[in-house]
């Protein structure tokens, strides 16, 4: 089922949580709502899901208007942060518990609750309670109760959020998988960029009650609409130039820009990637940064290293890939040229921060 | 040597707690055991040396015999367990409403919960004959239409409910706060009514709560003296509840039978105060076994590598 927000305004008190937020949810897409702690990800999922009513705009399922429904009417799985799992009943009963309450035959509750624990692979666990439980046998059976209704959307606030790294690890990899199978309109929250990355087709990116940027992961990570989803998405270096002729200026060398071609010379900044630099022994380049190799830190595929630019004092992070980094010989101390692969211009008077 | 100096520097005060002089512990010890046998234990175990003095012939005597008295039990038997009921229903209500909504006025409806509290009972009592009783605001309409709630049990009801107010609620605001509205919102999306959410998601889980503040209630509403004083106009074998048969033999110099009165009212409080310490010890064994389950049984896939 298709999800469609259209102009939701909230507020708490003077707080505005969403400003004018509009979002189009494509049928059976697995879709992340990524920004940062209060950018009002979580209180547009809690608007979708009904549990959270919005001041102005409204919220379409299939093109059916749903804004004043309540969410028990809305046939929507919600999985909490925390859970919210029933403590005082067994793992069976809280997978069961939409269908209790909807009156169910009990045969097909059994068959349907005992399907559903096989799904989220927790067979043999219907008799323990949710203390019990690990943090991420927890998040299953969440998941399996939101299930058992067999709802058109599944929307998920955090997820991951309150596991540690390898069960995380694990069970991203187990929702992708778990959303092909089941192909059930899936919307999650999440702070973490790598995840929404990893997992969603879409991602959504929002930063002060707005959305900055919607697209496939690709198309965010690779054309970030602005300064703050470049910033957002992980470590980038600034740099502060000014732009004319199709050159950028930046402490003493010059880029190409070829998208400028005006004779007025203007402030920009230029961001780029830590992996889109590129360090050499001597100047090979048309123009490089020489720089002083700080630190040096080998990490999983990639060696990241930290220099300091030798006339504008600015601090660069540079990955390089191991080849490289043993080809080099590269020592803390030693002095070299840097230089950048691709950039991206962002002008500052466009995007007041 | 020295590390033993240094142990000794590291526990500095609880030692020194307990190193105090003879002096001063022995004095103090006593002085706490005094206040306690002067003000609790000798006046209650008096109560019942006195109703017994006589022998428990005598004791059932002046408890079955007189037909006021008889009354006056049955009668706090009634008024106890409707005032109860009316304020679980008052107590879950406002406890709900307080955590569960976000209201203007919220802050303010908190503290006039605690109003009964605050007011002495025999102010709460004429404040309801000064609105039902004859010379009061509904008094001619009632007396009208033959309603009678002052010097009547709905008095002796509405004055035992209002100064007893406070306790279920109380009790259940911080725990419904603790649990939070995440069950309640879980078992909404899943499709539950209100009603469903209320009798399988909230009220098991604030049972123990709930169960302890109608034990209090209990408890204060057999003993309720001075708002039942004002309203019930203290007639004999018609509104004299068992504290204020209590007083009444007493005034009458009827010493046996008064104490006989009052070694049950303390047997029923004390019955109270046993039924609040199993309750404390269960719902304590429940969560330490809860705590305990958790770590008897490491969960496998979050365990951290090392």
């Amino acid at each position: 089922m298709s999800i469609a927000v259209k102009n939701v305004v909230k507020k708490f008190g003077n707080f505005v949580a969403l400003d004018d937020v509009s979002l189009d949810v494509q049928a059976g897409s697995l879709l992340a709502l990524l920004g940062p702690s209060g950018s009002g990800k979580t209180t547009l999922l809690r608007i979708i899901a009904g549990l959270e009513g919005a001041d102005r705009g409204s919220v379409l399922y299939h093109d059916e208007d749903v804004t004043k429904r309540s969410p028990r009417d809305r046939n929507v799985g919600f999985v909490f942060q925390h859970y919210a799992l029933f403590r005082h009943m067994t793992v069976f009963e809280n997978v069961a518990f939409g269908l209790r309450v909807r009156r169910t035959p009990k045969s097909q509750v059994e068959s349907r609750v005992r399907e559903l624990l096989h799904l989220v692979r927790l067979d043999g666990f219907g008799g323990r309670y949710p203390p019990q439980l690990s943090g991420g046998q927890r998040q299953r059976v969440a998941l399996a109760r939101a299930l058992a209704v067999e709802p058109a959307v599944l929307l998920l606030d955090e997820p991951f959020g309150a596991l540690d790294a390898k069960v995380r690890q694990e069970l991203r990899q187990w929702l992708r998988r778990f959303h092909d199978e089941i192909k059930v309109t899936t919307i999650f929250v999440t702070h973490d960029q790598e995840e929404a990355f990893e997992v969603a087709d879409q991602v959504v990116v929002m930063h002060n009650g707005r959305i900055e940027q919607h697209g496939t992961p690709q198309e965010v990570f690779d054309h970030p609409a602005n300064p703050f989803v470049m910033d957002f998405l992980g470590n980038v270096n600034v740099f502060q130039g000014r732009i004319q002729d199709g050159k950028m200026l930046v402490g003493g060398i010059e880029m190409a820009y070829p998208e400028y071609p005006h004779g007025e010379s203007r402030a920009a900044t230029a961001y780029i990637r830590p992996h889109e630099l590129d360090i050499d022994r001597s100047p090979g380049y048309a123009s490089s940064l020489p720089a002083k190799v700080l630190q040096i830190n080998p990490n999983g595929s990639v060696a990241k290293v930290r220099l300091a630019s030798e006339n504008s004092q600015l601090e660069l992070n540079v990955e390089i890939n191991l080849d490289r980094y043993a080809e080099l010989g590269l020592q803390p101390g030693d002095l070299v040229h840097v230089a950048p692969r691709r950039f991206r211009v962002f002008f500052p008077e466009d995007y007041a921060i | 040597m020295g590390a033993e100096r240094l142990e000794t520097t590291a526990v500095g005060p609880p030692r020194r707690f307990r190193q105090d002089p003879a002096l001063v512990r022995i004095p103090l010890i006593l002085l706490g055991v005094a206040i306690v046998a002067v003000l609790i234990v000798i006046p209650v175990a008096n109560v019942f040396y006195q109703a017994l003095s006589r022998g428990l012939g005598t004791y059932w005597r002046n408890l079955v015999d007189d037909p006021d008295t008889r009354h006056a039990i049955l009668l706090t038997l009634i008024v106890a367990p409707i005032s109860v009921a009316l304020n679980v229903c008052f107590g879950i209500a406002a406890a709900w409403a307080v955590t569960r909504f976000n209201f203007r006025g919220r802050t303010f409806l908190v503290t006039l919960i605690d109003l009964p509290f605050a007011i002495s009972p025999v102010v709460a009592g004429l404040m309801f004959v000064l609105l039902f009783g004859l010379q009061g605001y509904f008094g001619l309409w009632l007396r009208n239409r033959d309603i009678h709630i002052i010097f009547a049990l709905p008095g002796l009801i509405l004055a035992t409910t209002f100064v007893t107010l406070p306790f279920v609620a109380r009790e259940l605001i911080p725990v419904m706060e603790a649990l939070g509205p995440d069950e309640e919102m879980a078992a909404l999306s899943l499709g539950a009514s209100g009603w469903q959410i209320f009798w399988r998601i909230t009220l098991p889980n604030i049972k123990w709560g709930l169960l302890y503040g109608v034990i209090l209630c209990n408890a204060r509403a057999i003993g309720e003296f001075g708002a039942v004083y004002v309203v019930s106009g203290h007639i004999a074998g018609q509104t004299d509840t068992m504290p204020l048969r209590v007083q009444k033999l007493f005034d009458e110099y009827n010493n046996p039978g008064s104490f006989a009165v009052a070694s049950m009212l303390t047997s029923l409080a004390l019955l109270s105060l046993l039924a609040k310490v199993w309750l404390e010890r269960k719902t304590h064994r429940a969560m330490v076994a809860g705590a305990q389950i958790g770590s008897v049984l490491p969960p496998k896939d979050d365990e951290e590598t090392p």
